[in-house]
């Protein structure tokens, strides 16, 4: 796991939470940071750095319509890389412009430049796919999505 | 070509573009760019020939002497690849 080459492999159902009721884009941030805190891969402060970091820079993390990718630098507190996934059951405003509102969290963790890459490259291929992303969205488990990102592992 | 892609990091957004710019340059085949990913504080001061950022960091980025392709949705190819394209065209052709 301190090679998170393989998406799947760092993905695992304790980093995935599906149709969240939040209200805010911090309480979606907030949610998907704690999965990462619960599952050892940052300390709880990094939660509030990567709310921060919206706050200063804007939300850029927005990365596609619907999608965001939050995330804060190595020294806010990541202990190993790796990711978070939660979908919400109804989308918020991050103040995006062409992207909002969004309806999926992808929290991620890295303790450098270079081990989250593959990983990285996996889950945005993925998500460049509409069927994937409405799929994702569709998933009503946690079942749901580990099989959905299997498939769709196994069609690449 | 030197092209940065730039985010308030240096390894989410911006890495995301390089990896996505790079697929576009192989599928195109086309050849002679370095991508380097680059955090906002880092990056001012560097001289490349290309920026590509996310929209959302325009605010950042204003005034900016070399050119710089906004890019609104990061995981599309397309999009991508067509701003990206015509960018490199235009700047080579000066």
């Amino acid at each position: 796991m301190n090679n998170a080459s393989d998406l799947l492999e760092s993905l695992t159902r304790d980093h995935i939470a599906v149709n969240i009721n939040v209200l805010s884009w911090e309480e979606a941030v907030e949610c998907s940071g704690r999965l990462m805190v619960d599952t050892g891969l940052t300390q709880k402060y990094y939660i509030e750095a990567m709310i921060n970091i919206i706050k200063s820079l804007g939300p850029y993390c927005v990365i596609a319509p619907g999608i965001a990718l939050p995330h804060a630098r190595p020294e806010d507190g990541v202990i190993q890389t790796g990711f978070s996934l939660i979908t919400l059951a109804q989308p918020v405003e991050f103040g995006n412009k062409a992207n909002d509102p969004v309806d999926i969290v992808i929290g991620l963790a890295a303790l450098d430049k270079k081990t989250h890459l593959t990983a990285l490259k996996e889950i945005a291929t993925y998500l460049s796919d509409d069927t994937f992303n409405h799929n994702l969205r569709a998933a009503k488990t946690k079942k749901d999505v580990l099989n959905l990102l299997d498939s769709k592992r196994k069609e690449t | 070509m030197k092209i940065a892609t730039i985010c308030g990091m240096g390894f989410g957004t911006s890495m995301m573009l390089k990896l996505f710019i790079e697929d576009v340059f192989k599928a195109k085949g086309i050849t002679g760019h370095q991508v380097i990913p680059w955090d906002l504080g880092t990056f001012k001061g560097q001289q490349v020939d290309l920026v590509v950022a996310p929209t959302d960091m325009k605010s950042h980025l204003k005034g900016s002497e070399t050119k710089v392709v906004y890019i609104k949705n990061l995981v599309d190819k397309q999009e991508i690849e067509e701003k990206i394209v015509a960018a490199i065209k235009e700047l080579e052709s000066k």
